[in-house]
């Protein structure tokens, strides 16, 4: 008894110090990526919010304005053009690929022939540089002579500037993205496919749920983090959009194809007003912020990871 | 009628056979071990059954009903797999109304039945846990309660216990087999441990490279192994094979006695206290032979012994075919029957 009660003070004062070495060691190893992190997002991000609160004069002193960039924002008809185009542009990319990618996923899944070859068709796109893609995307709607018109001449159909035309621009880069992005999601899928067990359907099969039944109940359910994943993925991609509206529209006609970023983009170096640009970009990242809320704050605890 | 009988059904993958012209019929209510090394055949026998799998040939009828072409849900069955298959997302009491809802049985009876089988398998203070937070033996149990609950008349069994530790092991053997005997279910029940076969068949269908080595009771794969393959995997340790010219004599190690004068030198290699008997590994000329004495063996390692067994106690097997050789089982039963 002697023997522990006085071994006790030591050994304790042995682990404290053990445990305040252990956390300089762990905050030590977080560094590299701490610093990276703060360097390269944190600080940015303050910086941008800061910045959206001042004017910068040509002498390059800056004067603080407090809301004003806010309040010219609010009545600036572009910005809000550029925001309901990006509502619609995700409304129309999103739901769409990730339902074909699924599909894609399932189809390619089996076992048959080609698959491998199938595999890759699919994820080509995603391989692509966006300034090839885009350039093969401007030969399908050049107006006359462009693939799609070409199929329109065989049905007796006068041409069509579809990326000219206010009324089907949009539609055409919604197209265009499907059909890049599903692809990449697909990739996602079919590895979350793989995951799951052979037995899980089998055993569905013998209490008898049809192949529908058992998507619906089993499979679709256990891809629930992969879709939340994607879906994440294809609202940050479709606000991310730039690379193809510099080649293809340049956010024309009349802005009908001008998405945030894009506006954020042609404010900040074309039209050099980088206060106005820092005031976007606030606002994209708490559009950016309040989707990452809703996920890790309500979805992720509604979905069952394995 | 609950009858499983195969005839002559054959299971190719490409060239392999891994299921070749295997014929057994598993009597109304009684539990059929398919027993066998792994690749034998007897999970694909299983899942055959199960309508997993179609036959390339042969035919299968369950309850005298040809099910050869039939889905798996067609078949009236229920099957436990060897990872259990749960559904991780599913709570357990999803999991086991799982086929319930599929067949969209009313929900009054559908609590009823949940209740009646989570009281069985004893997982009535789990209901609401998932598969992730229950250990390997109660998920044993939810697996246990999905195959119940759809009181199908037949149950196929994927070497359920392999997952679990020894001592649950034994216990679910008991209660599986005491639940089988209960609900009167016909099973049909695949393992590679010959010791669950042993305890738990009415009848064991020994399998070997697709093709079934013996099919009989318990009691006749030991006493009257019809090939040195089946006496060589029933039994621990198994029975043991002397070369004798062109023949190999099989000796259960219970049937050897170290004795003072006995007809074969052998020498003492290791031994085994397994507490109530003692397993004697030893060496006669250069083959290796097993002895099982009672209690706690004083042999040393390295000992020259002497062994001796009775005569008629002796299989005898061809060395070239394995199969056995009947004059000298004749004399055995004779002499087995004479006491």
């Amino acid at each position: 008894m002697t023997d522990t009660a006085a071994s006790l003070p030591i050994s304790e004062r042995r682990t404290q110090s053990q445990a305040w070495w252990n956390t300089v060691n762990a905050w030590l190893l977080l560094l590299p990526a701490a610093v990276l992190l703060v360097a390269f997002t944190h600080w940015p991000i303050l910086a941008t919010i800061r910045h959206s609160l001042f004017i910068t004069r040509r002498n390059g002193t800056e004067v603080y304005v407090g809301l004003d960039s806010y309040q010219a924002m609010a009545a600036d008809p572009i910005f809000w053009k550029a925001l309901v185009n990006n509502f619609w542009f995700a409304l129309g990319t999103i739901p769409t690929s990730i339902t074909l990618a699924l599909i894609m996923a399932i189809w390619v899944n089996r076992n048959m022939r080609g698959r491998g070859f199938l595999r890759l068709a699919y994820f080509t796109p995603t391989v692509l540089p966006m300034i090839a893609v885009a350039n093969i995307w401007l030969f399908f709607y050049t107006p006359d002579y462009g693939a799609l018109d070409q199929l329109r001449g065989l049905f007796g159909l006068g041409g069509w500037n579809w990326l000219g035309d206010p009324s089907t621009v949009m539609g055409c880069l919604i197209v265009m993205v499907i059909w890049k992005e599903a692809g990449f999601f697909m990739i996602f899928y079919l590895a979350a496919l793989q995951q799951l067990s052979p037995d899980l359907e089998e055993a569905a099969a013998i209490e008898g749920a049809s192949r529908w039944y058992t998507f619906r109940r089993i499979t679709f359910p256990l891809l629930m983090p992969t879709t939340l994943f994607v879906a994440i993925n294809a609202v940050i991609n479709s606000f991310k959009l730039v690379d193809h509206l510099v080649i293809m529209t340049k956010g024309g006609p009349n802005n009908a194809s001008t998405l945030l970023l894009y506006y954020i983009y042609e404010v900040a170096f074309t039209f050099q007003d980088s206060s106005y640009a820092a005031t976007l970009t606030v606002v994209l990242l708490m559009l950016l912020s309040v989707i990452a809320l809703i996920k890790f704050g309500y979805l992720d605890r509604r979905i069952h990871y394995q | 009628m609950s009858a499983i009988t195969l005839s002559h059904v054959s299971k190719f993958w490409g060239t392999m056979r891994a299921v070749d012209d295997v014929s057994l019929t598993a009597d109304e209510g009684s539990l059929l071990v398919l027993l066998g090394p792994s690749g034998c055949g007897k999970s694909t026998t299983l899942r055959l059954i199960a309508g997993l799998e179609e036959a390339d040939a042969g035919s299968i009828s369950i309850g005298g009903v040809d099910v050869t072409h039939l889905s798996p849900a067609q078949r009236k069955i229920s099957m436990v797999f060897q990872s259990y298959a749960l559904f991780p997302h599913l709570s357990v009491a999803e999991n086991i109304v799982f086929g319930l809802r599929v067949r969209r049985v009313s929900r009054a009876e559908r609590d009823e039945r949940l209740k009646r089988v989570a009281d069985i398998v004893g997982l009535s203070h789990l209901l609401e846990r998932k598969p992730s937070q229950l250990s390997g033996g109660q998920r044993q149990r939810v697996a246990l309660g999905r195959a119940i609950i759809a009181e199908a008349r037949v149950c196929l069994m994927d070497e359920p216990l392999s997952n679990l530790d020894a001592k649950l092991r034994h216990e679910m053997r008991t209660e599986i087999r005491a639940l089988q005997q209960r609900l009167g279910m016909t099973m049909v029940y695949v393992t590679h441990d010959q010791t669950e076969a042993m305890t738990m068949a009415d009848r064991v269908v020994l399998m070997r490279d697709g093709r079934i080595e013996q099919n009989g009771s318990p009691e006749e794969l030991y006493n009257r192994p019809a090939t040195a393959f089946t006496a060589r995997f029933i039994g621990t340790p198994p029975m043991n094979l002397v070369r004798r010219g062109d023949r190999l004599i099989g000796i259960r190690p219970e049937h050897i006695r170290i004795v003072a004068g006995g007809d074969h030198a052998a020498r003492v290699k290791a031994i085994e206290h397994l507490g109530a008997d003692s397993i004697v590994w030893c060496e006669i000329d250069g083959q290796p032979i097993s002895v099982r004495l009672d209690g706690f063996s004083k042999v040393l390692r390295g000992e020259d012994i002497r062994i001796a067994w009775n005569a008629e106690h002796e299989h005898g097997f061809d060395s070239t075919t394995e199969a056995r050789l009947e004059n000298i089982v004749k004399e055995g039963r004779l002499a087995a029957s004479s006491p």
